[in-house]
This record gives structure tokens, C-alpha cells and sequence, in this order.
């Protein structure tokens, strides 16, 4: 047993769950293994540098050693990059949602699925159902992260 | 510095400039956009004065400046004889052009469009024969493809209009790419993209093995911009542009591209067996072809679209021949076609404008409605058959006396002789029948309108391109022999042969093929009803287009059962090509290499253990539990904080503190997006898929853990010795990521920033007008909570504010030489406006923070790149940086560098990409719940 053994464990524990769930059928989940993949794709850049402890990339006259920055230097652009690549991603599912009334992946729509879920359809925004749902939707950011 | 030290490459941009300019005057008034078209036109004709009186006292104008060295690519423009003949018929022609598509186009035409159209054409056909270094020339010519395909597709609701113009840029746009291949192994050859050295190297270019690929590619790009058979067909289907197009792009400009290019490259390419038999044979072709099928076009404008592919052919044939005298006939036919063409092209538009068709069956007798086109349409017509005393009559005798010359070469060359004749007898015929079917020939049949005498300002430019037909038939000498002398000195790079200008040289061959020519040709005309009879009967049905359509089609039908067979219009479907592919990658690179290397490996501590244990167990977490979302993302949040735990073990901090802030940012972003997705799971189509999933996780989970395990038990070999070395020394910092960020890497830097800027924007585009219908309650039936705000949160988001902002300076201060830098400190001040977001609404917060997050972004690229371009002021390439040492008092010294500001640029534009994607997700609430209408900037209440 050794560290890299375990590094690459986890790279393939994290590529498998990311393989998985973007095989899934809705958009949602697809994201997450995006996100997931993304992890895995930057751990590993990062582990092409070698693996070293106590080496921190910063100059000082003290120290000779150091671990590689150049795969540091990549990934840390590719995290930021990734995080815009998810967003985008989520967003335009959203709008697929919108669009398509679905969040199926491809876009098709099981109709037997809606009838299970009490979603508001578009001709509920009328005057009459509007204060309830000022509060009800207001709040919604908070209520999910409780 | 004067003005001939920069005016060539001013000369070519500004009709760019003046494109942009007419769009903007044309909202005023839209007869506004072609007085600025005119204007732009004479101030470049203006500019190009002073440069003059250059390439006639035996001077080549240089004017270069580097651009990319490391590829040979120079922003390098010269001026020659052969390119200021050029340039003039451009700028004059177009002068003229705009001055007649004012009174030609119709209300309902947009002016702007059409006039920056028109501009930008003028533009890159002026790069083309200006340029110094071949690959920009190559540039300007796609870029006259592409402005040549919006002028031909003008009229774009024409389905006529719109195929014509997919034509021409498919023919032209292939052709291009030879070219470009073609240019590539002439600089590859030279050792030199500029035309001085490539000029210069005849005798390399011709010993060379390449050579005739080279040509070959060189002369496709020639041939399908010329319409040189076999590509000759798309030429007559542009004739669905406005007319004013036509007398632009068929007279003087974009067939004749071609024809500049094989003048261009001449001195170099031509003088052997393959130059004569490819070129000579291809304007043979086109000649005939050509001349012949004019005669039997009832289309006006599709008589004179095949006429001028006849007489690129002739030009080409001349190139062909080789000889010094056949280019100075090339040259002067080209003038000469210009000034006739444009003419008759513009009669054309002037018939159709007035009468409302072009069909030569039903447009007769105009004669007597307007005798002034009448008469200027027989002048240039005549000019075109090569009858005497007209400019079209010198360069044909010039012609007639090179086939003659040629065929003393080879006992079966006396056909080229007898061919130009033919040519020049449908040449005859076909002008005739021009001006005899639409001014004579009975009365006009059956009219959409009644004609009449044009406006005053379309006869103008018809009237002085006559004149100078006649003026160079009847005083070559004092007309057109300068410009011809030093046109031919360019193109030729040496002192210009003995010719002779004059009307009459004796009795002689050509001007017995002159004379047959004539008559035969008016004969010809005479008996040409049984003629079109036999012509419909089966020669009509051939056409080149068939073919192309044919191979068009063929190719369409092919990509699509291609694409059908791989792609079954299922997301999944194509992940599964990804993922074989990449693990059959993988198979075949490690084939017969030894899997795992030898390097002595890390022992285990346990606390790595522990936490890839929890990495493991969050992971299979994530997976198990992807129906309850929520539980899954915070799951997955898990995962993201243990990577950055990892990136803190292993001797990365800068990573360690971006993953970490990139984490609640997704987070959150996650959460804001789940709410207005479905709570439900799609069904499989079958168990058996699910398996299938599950077996793909696997085997790629594997191979990535086996791929990881390969390259970590290797040796290292890595480049950054040299970033270690130079870091302090050069970039100013002792933070080597960092440094390469900002410094060692800095453009790549500025690519990454832009990405994340566009990525930002692009979701603001998306969400707009966005309706989604989010759940009152969530999946079990419980309503969402009915408090606002919580009390505690916005008290605490409030007084985090401040601090949070001070770390955010504090990381961004101190990352030149210490963990921290633009991304990580711009990441940790968007998670404090996101903060206040999330704790006092978004009305309240905007209230507050008003900066507009478009402009942080714009602001961010801004300064990064103004950074980059303050080094090139200075002289150092793109993003150099340089620091210095500062003394303060009481701070002390510090160390300030350039690459703060570049910095600086990272860190507003991750700030604003950041919260504006999450600002516009949580805007959805608002909007979706109250209707936009109390959307207003709120007065500091929370909704």
C-alpha cells in the first residue's frame, strides 16, 4: 500500500461515479458527474507533478527543493474554468427546462412522470395565486440551504 | 516619418473603417451610407497619392512590421507598378460603382448593408494587391470570398440570390485553402513568406521538388477565383447580386484576384512545360467555352457573365503563352476589360431598372426611349467585339499577334491561332447581338415598365468609363502607356520588352484575324435564330453546375449516413464513443509497454488514509443518494472540500484555497439551479442499460486508476527548472504558480479569463426571458418555509462584508510571492457579494452594490490586456512584465511589478463572471414570483 495507490483510487472512484452519472437521464445529475469528472481530471494533472509533502512552489532561500508548479499553474486555471463550465452547463439545462418542458437529457418528455409531481402549470401566474406565491418562492433560497 | 512610411496599410483598412462608418450613417439617412462609401473611396485614393510617383521612378514602396516572426507572418504591404494599377482600378472603378448603385438601389434596399458590404470588399481586394507577405495576402483573399458571398447573397430573401452565393463561396472558399497550401510550400521553399525574397528565387522555386504540387494548389486558388474552367459555373449564378455588384466584382476586382495572382507570382512560377500546358490549356478552355455560350444567353447579364469568363480565359491563355510580350497584352487586356465590362454591366442594370426585366426576348428597341444609354452601350459593346479605334482593339491585336508568335513552337500549334479567332468570332457575335437585340430588333415586347432615360448620376459613370474606352482606343500613348509601363515592370520584376501602342502596324496577321473575326462574327449573329434553335435542342442541358450540384449532394448524402451510423441522436449514445474510444487509447498506447514503473513509492499516514476513505465513501455517497438531490450535492460538496484537504497535503496552497472557494460557489450554484428542476427521475428504458452504465463506471474508473498508478510509479521528467530559475529573477515573485500565471504563461492567462468572462455572458443571454415554474412545495408536499430573511444571517452577512473583502485584498496583495493571487482573491470577494445575496435578497443588495457586473467584466479584460499592450509600447513582445522596488514610509520597502495589473484584470473578471452567474440565477426567484413588475430597484426594503 502506498499513497499513489491510493491516489489513483480515488481518481478512479471519482472518474466511475462522474461515468455514472452522466449517464443518468436527467440534466441534473449530469452536471454533478461533470463536476466530478472535472475533480478527477484535475487531481490528476495535479498528481503528474509527482506527489511531494512539504514542498510548496514558494522561493525561499532556505530551501532547495521543491515540487513541480507548472501542473499547479494548470489546474488552478482549470478549476476556475470549470466552475464556468458547470455553470454554464446548469444553466442551460435550465433553460432546456424551459424550453423543451422537460429535463430529460435528450429532451424527451415522460408524460406519466408529470402527473406525480405538483407542478404549477404556466396559466397558474394569474392575479389571484400571486401573493401566496410571492412568499411561498421569495424564501426558497434559504429553505434549501437550512 | 511621412506619410509613404505608413499609407499602404491606411489605404486598405480604412474602406474596413469606412464599412462601419456607412452602417452607422445609414441609421440617419440612408443616403448618407454611400456618401460616406464615396468619400472613404477618394480619401483613399487621396492617401495613395504621395506613393505614387514611387513605382515610376523604378521604386518598390516597402512598409513592414512584425507580426508573428516565428511564422514568417509580417503585416508587410508594397506597392509596384502591378500593384498600383490594381489598387487605381479598384478605387476608381468602385468610386464609379458607388456613385451608380446610389440611383440603382431601390427604397426598400438597405443602404448601410449594402454600402458596408461593398466597403469591406474594397478593403480586401485592395490587402490582396497590396500585399507584401503571402500568407496575408492569403487573408485578404478568403476575406474577399467572404465579403463577395454577403454582396452576392444581398437580396437574401432570393433563394436564387442565396444559392449563387453559396456557390461562389464554396468554389472560391476551396480554392482559397489550395491556395493557401500552395502558398505554404512556396514559403516553405523561399524560406520566406515576403515577395521581395520570393520574387527573388526563380531559379530555387523551379529546381525545387515541389514544385509542381505547389503549382497545382497555387493555380486552384488562380482558377476558381478567375472562373477558369472547369470552375467557371459559379460565376454566371452570381449574377443574382444587385447589378452594381456585378460591374464591381466581373470587371475589375474579384475574378480579376486570380489573374493578379498569376501576374503576381509570374516572374517565379511560369517558364516551364507544366505552367504552359496547365494555364495555356485552362484559358484556351474558358475562352471558347466561354465566348461560345454567351451568344445563346437570352439574360442580359448572363450574356455578359459568360463574355467576361471568356475573356479571363483570354487573359489566362496570354499568361499561359509566357512570352514577356503576351503579359504585356495580359496587362493591358485587363485594363481594358475592366473599363468595357463595368460599363456594359451597369447598361445591364440601367435596362433592367428601367424596364423592369433583362430577357433579351422581350427587351427590344430601347433605341428610341433612351438613345444616350443606347449610344454609350454601343461604344463599350464595340470596345468589347475589338472593333477599332476602341481600347478593346489594341489588346486583341496584341492577343491575335501572341497566338500567332506561339504557333511557330510545335507543328500542331497552329490551332491556337485558329481557336482565338473562333473565339474572337462568338466575341463578335455576342456584342452584337447586345446591342442589337436590346436597342433595335422591333419594339420592345410585353414591358413590366415603360422605359425611359435613366437618371443623370447613373449615366455618369457609364459615360466616363466609355470615354476612357475610346480615349485609350484612340491615344494609347498618352493614356494608358505610363501606368501600363510600370504595371508590366512589376509584374515582369525587370525592365518591360520592346511593345508598340500604336493603331496601326501594316498589314499584318492579327489584324487579318481581326477583320475574320468580324465579319464571320456579324455572319454568326445574322443566321443565330437557327443557331439557338440547335443550341435548346441539346446543348443547353450541359452544364458544369450539374456536376457540382451532383458531387454537392453526393457529399451531403454521405456526411449524413456517416453522421446517422455514429450518432443516433442520444446524449448517451455519444458519451459511449467517447468513452470507447478513450479506452481504446488507452489499450493501444500501452500495448507492449510495461504498465507500472519503478520509482520508490510514498508510504501511507493515516491521516490521508482516513481522508480518501472519506473522499471514497462521499463519492459512492453522491452516487447512491443522486435521487435526493440535495443530499447528493452536499455530498458532493464533501468531495470537493477533501481534493482541496489534498492539494493542501501535497504542496499546493494555491490550489488548496481556489478548490476550496470554487466549492461553495458551485455549491450554491447548484442549489439556486435545483430548485427549478424536476424533482422526479426519468425511468430507464431497461435494467439492462443500468448494467451497461454500471459496467462503463467501472471499466473507466479502472483505467483511470490504472493510468494514474502508470504515470506516479514513473521518473519525472519536467520542464520547470526553468520557472523555478527565473521566477524571482525574472517574473518578480518568489509564488512560482503565480508567476506563471500572471507572467511565464500570461497569455494563456488572458485566454482563460476571456473563457470565464464569455461563459458568464453566455448564461446571462440564456436566462433571458426565461419562464420556469418553480414548486411551491418541495417533492414530500411540505410548503417551503414562509420566513424572509433570517435575522441572524443578514445580521452576520453584513459584518462579514468588510472582512471578507479585506482577505480578499490581503490574498490578492500578497500572491506574487505567497499562496494567493487574482483568482483565489477574486473568488473570495464574489463569495462576499454572493454572501449579501443570499442573506438580503438580491433587490436589497443591488440597492447597494451598484456596479454594474458587465462592466467589472469588460473593465477586468480591459486592464489585463492594457497591461499586455503597455509592454508593446515599450517595445517588449505582448505581456512582458517588469518590477521594481519601492520605498514607502512607514510600510518600508515592497516590491511592486507589472503583473499586478495583469492581475488585477483576473481578479475583476472572475469577480464579475462569479456573481453575475449566480446573481442572474437567484434573479430567476424574483422574477418568476412577482412578475417583474416590483422588480424595481427597491428602495433598501427586502421583499
Amino acid at each position: 500500500m502506498s499513497t499513489e495507490l491510493l491516489i489513483a483510487l480515488s481518481i478512479g472512484i471519482m472518474v466511475s461515479c462522474g461515468v455514472y452519472l452522466i449517464l443518468r437521464p436527467n440534466t441534473f445529475p449530469v452536471v454533478v458527474g461533470l463536476t466530478f469528472l472535472s475533480y478527477a481530471v484535475n487531481v490528476f494533472l495535479f498528481a503528474m507533478g509527482g506527489l511531494k509533502v512539504g514542498m510548496p512552489p514558494i522561493l525561499d532561500e532556505k530551501v532547495t527543493t521543491y515540487t513541480d508548479p507548472l501542473p499547479q499553474a494548470l489546474v488552478l486555471t482549470a478549476i476556475v474554468i470549470s466552475f464556468g463550465m458547470t455553470a454554464f452547463l446548469i444553466v442551460l439545462s435550465l433553460r432546456a427546462r424551459d424550453n423543451l418542458n422537460t429535463d430529460h437529457i435528450d429532451g424527451k418528455i415522460y408524460l406519466s412522470n408529470f402527473t406525480d409531481n405538483k407542478l404549477i402549470e404556466p396559466t397558474e401566474g394569474s392575479s389571484k395565486d400571486q401573493p401566496e406565491r410571492v412568499e411561498s418562492t421569495t424564501t426558497s433560497q434559504q429553505d434549501i440551504l437550512k | 516619418m511621412t506619410l509613404v512610411d505608413f499609407n499602404l496599410p491606411v489605404v486598405v483598412l480604412l474602406p474596413f473603417l469606412g464599412a462601419l462608418l456607412a452602417t452607422q450613417a445609414a441609421r440617419f439617412n440612408r443616403l448618407a451610407a454611400a456618401g460616406t462609401a464615396a468619400v472613404i473611396t477618394i480619401l483613399a485614393l487621396i492617401l495613395l497619392l504621395p506613393a505614387l510617383p514611387l513605382p515610376f521612378a523604378g521604386q518598390t514602396l516597402i512598409q513592414r512590421w512584425e507580426w508573428v516572426p516565428s511564422l514568417g507572418l509580417e503585416f508587410a504591404f508594397r506597392l509596384d507598378g502591378l500593384g498600383l494599377l490594381f489598387a487605381l482600378l479598384i478605387l476608381v472603378i468602385g468610386l464609379l460603382v458607388i456613385i451608380y448603385a446610389r440611383y440603382y438601389l431601390s427604397p426598400q434596399d438597405s443602404m448601410g448593408r449594402f454600402f458596408a458590404f461593398l466597403l469591406s470588399f474594397m478593403g480586401s481586394m485592395l490587402g490582396i494587391v497590396l500585399s507584401e507577405n503571402l500568407i496575408q495576402l492569403v487573408i485578404f483573399w478568403e476575406l474577399t470570398s467572404l465579403s463577395s458571398f454577403l454582396l452576392i447573397s444581398y437580396w437574401y430573401t432570393r433563394s436564387d440570390a442565396r444559392q449563387g452565393a453559396r456557390m461562389a463561396l464554396t468554389i472560391t472558399g476551396m480554392g482559397g485553402l489550395a491556395l493557401f497550401g500552395g502558398v505554404l510550400i512556396l514559403g516553405h521553399i523561399v524560406g520566406s513568406f515576403n515577395l521581395t525574397e520570393v520574387l527573388a528565387a526563380s531559379s530555387l522555386i523551379h529546381a525545387s521538388p515541389w514544385y509542381t504540387p505547389m503549382l497545382v494548389l497555387i493555380l486552384l486558388g488562380a482558377f476558381t477565383k478567375s472562373a477558369q474552367f472547369p470552375f467557371h459555373f459559379w460565376l454566371p449564378h452570381a449574377m443574382a447580386a444587385p447589378t452594381p455588384v456585378s460591374a464591381y466584382l466581373h470587371s475589375a476586382t474579384m475574378v480579376k484576384a486570380g489573374i493578379f495572382l498569376l501576374v503576381r507570382l509570374f516572374p517565379v512560377l511560369s517558364g516551364t512545360p507544366e505552367w504552359h500546358w496547365l494555364v495555356g490549356t485552362a484559358g484556351m478552355l474558358t475562352l471558347l467555352l466561354g465566348a461560345f455560350t454567351a451568344l445563346f444567353k437570352h439574360d442580359i447579364k448572363g450574356l455578359l457573365a459568360y463574355s467576361t469568363i471568356s475573356h479571363l480565359g483570354l487573359i489566362t491563355l496570354l499568361l499561359g503563352i509566357g512570352s514577356p510580350l503576351a503579359v504585356v497584352a495580359a496587362l493591358f487586356h485587363i485594363i481594358n476589360h475592366a473599363t468595357f465590362k463595368a460599363s456594359l454591366f451597369m447598361v445591364a442594370g440601367i435596362v433592367d431598372h428601367e424596364t423592369g426585366t433583362r430577357d433579351m426576348r422581350r427587351v427590344n428597341g430601347l433605341m428610341k426611349y433612351m438613345p444616350q444609354v443606347g449610344i454609350l452601350a454601343i461604344i463599350a459593346s464595340a470596345a468589347m467585339a475589338g472593333v477599332p479605334l476602341l481600347n478593346g482593339f489594341l489588346s486583341k491585336e496584341m492577343f491575335f499577334d501572341q497566338t500567332v508568335s506561339v504557333s511557330a513552337i510545335s507543328p500542331l500549334a497552329w490551332v491556337i491561332p485558329v481557336l482565338a479567332t473562333l473565339a474572337g468570332v462568338f466575341s463578335v457575335a455576342y456584342s452584337a447581338r447586345f446591342v442589337h437585340d436590346i436597342f433595335f430588333n422591333g419594339e420592345p415586347i410585353n414591358l413590366p415598365k415603360k422605359p425611359h432615360e435613366p437618371p443623370l448620376y447613373m449615366k455618369i459613370p457609364v459615360g466616363l468609363l466609355v470615354l476612357a474606352c475610346i480615349a485609350v482606343g484612340v491615344f494609347p500613348v498618352y493614356t494608358i502607356a505610363g501606368v501600363l509601363y510600370v504595371a508590366i515592370a512589376g509584374a515582369l520584376q525587370t525592365t518591360p520588352p520592346e511593345y508598340s501602342l500604336a493603331l496601326w502596324h501594316g498589314f499584318s496577321a492579327p489584324l487579318l484575324m481581326s477583320f475574320i473575326a468580324l465579319v464571320v462574327g456579324l455572319i454568326v449573329y445574322l443566321i443565330r435564330k437557327p443557331l439557338f434553335a440547335w443550341y435548346d435542342r441539346g446543348l443547353s442541358q450541359w452544364d458544369a453546375r450539374i456536376v457540382y450540384q451532383a458531387l454537392v449532394n453526393g457529399l451531403i448524402h454521405w456526411a449524413q449516413s456517416v453522421t446517422r451510423r455514429l450518432d443516433r441522436g442520444t446524449f448517451r449514445n455519444m458519451l459511449i464513443w467517447f468513452f470507447g474510444v478513450t479506452l481504446l487509447a488507452g489499450v493501444v498506447g500501452f500495448w507492449d509497454e510495461a504498465l507500472l514503473g519503478t520509482r520508490e513509492l510514498m508510504p501511507v499516514d493515516g491521516i490521508t488514509a482516513m481522508a480518501i476513505a472519506g473522499l471514497i465513501l462521499s463519492s459512492l455517497l453522491t452516487v447512491l443518494k443522486h435521487r435526493s438531490r440535495l443530499i447528493s450535492l452536499v455530498m458532493l460538496g464533501v468531495v470537493g472540500l477533501v481534493v482541496s484537504l489534498g492539494f493542501a497535503k501535497f504542496s499546493a496552497p494555491d490550489l488548496a484555497l481556489t478548490q476550496l472557494s470554487v466549492e461553495i460557489v458551485t455549491v450554491v450554484l447548484l442549489m439556486l439551479a435545483l430548485y427549478f428542476l424536476p424533482q422526479y427521475t426519468h425511468m430507464l428504458s431497461s435494467h439492462k442499460r443500468h448494467y451497461q452504465d454500471i459496467a462503463w463506471a467501472m471499466g473507466l474508473g479502472f483505467s483511470a486508476a490504472l493510468l494514474t498508478l502508470a504515470v506516479l510509479t514513473r521518473d519525472l521528467q519536467s520542464i520547470s527548472g526553468y520557472f523555478l530559475a527565473h521566477s524571482k529573477t525574472g517574473g518578480g515573485g518568489t509564488n512560482v504558480v503565480n508567476v506563471i500565471l500572471v507572467d511565464f504563461r500570461g497569455f494563456d492567462t488572458l485566454g482563460e479569463i476571456v473563457v470565464l468572462a464569455l461563459a458568464g455572458l453566455g448564461i446571462v443571454a440564456l436566462l433571458q426571458g426565461i419562464k420556469l415554474y418553480a414548486p411551491k412545495r418541495n417533492a414530500e408536499g411540505v410548503p417551503w418555509s414562509q420566513e424572509s430573511h433570517p435575522l441572524i444571517l443578514q445580521v452576520q452577512a453584513r459584518i462579514l462584508f468588510p472582512m471578507m473583502l479585506m482577505v480578499a485584498i490581503f490574498i490578492f496583495l500578497r500572491g506574487h510571492n505567497l499562496p494567493g493571487g487574482g483568482f483565489i482573491a477574486g473568488l473570495i470577494a464574489a463569495l462576499a457579494i454572493v454572501l449579501q445575496n443570499l442573506a438580503n435578497g438580491i433587490v436589497w443588495t443591488a440597492a447597494r452594490i451598484r456596479w454594474d457586473m458587465h462592466s467589472v467584466l469588460a473593465a477586468g479584460i480591459g486592464i489585463a490586456t492594457f497591461t499586455g499592450l503597455g509592454a508593446m509600447l515599450m517595445h517588449y513582445p505582448f505581456l512582458t512584465s517588469t518590477f521594481t522596488y519601492l520605498k514607502w514610509p512607514i510600510v518600508g520597502k515592497f516590491e511592486i511589478a507589472s503583473a499586478m495589473g495583469f492581475d488585477t484584470g483576473v481578479f475583476l473578471v472572475v469577480v464579475g463572471a462569479t456573481v453575475m452567474i449566480l446573481v442572474q440565477l437567484g434573479r430567476l426567484n424574483y422574477i418568476e414570483t412577482e412578475d417583474t413588475g416590483d422588480l424595481q430597484p427597491a428602495k433598501g426594503s427586502t421583499p
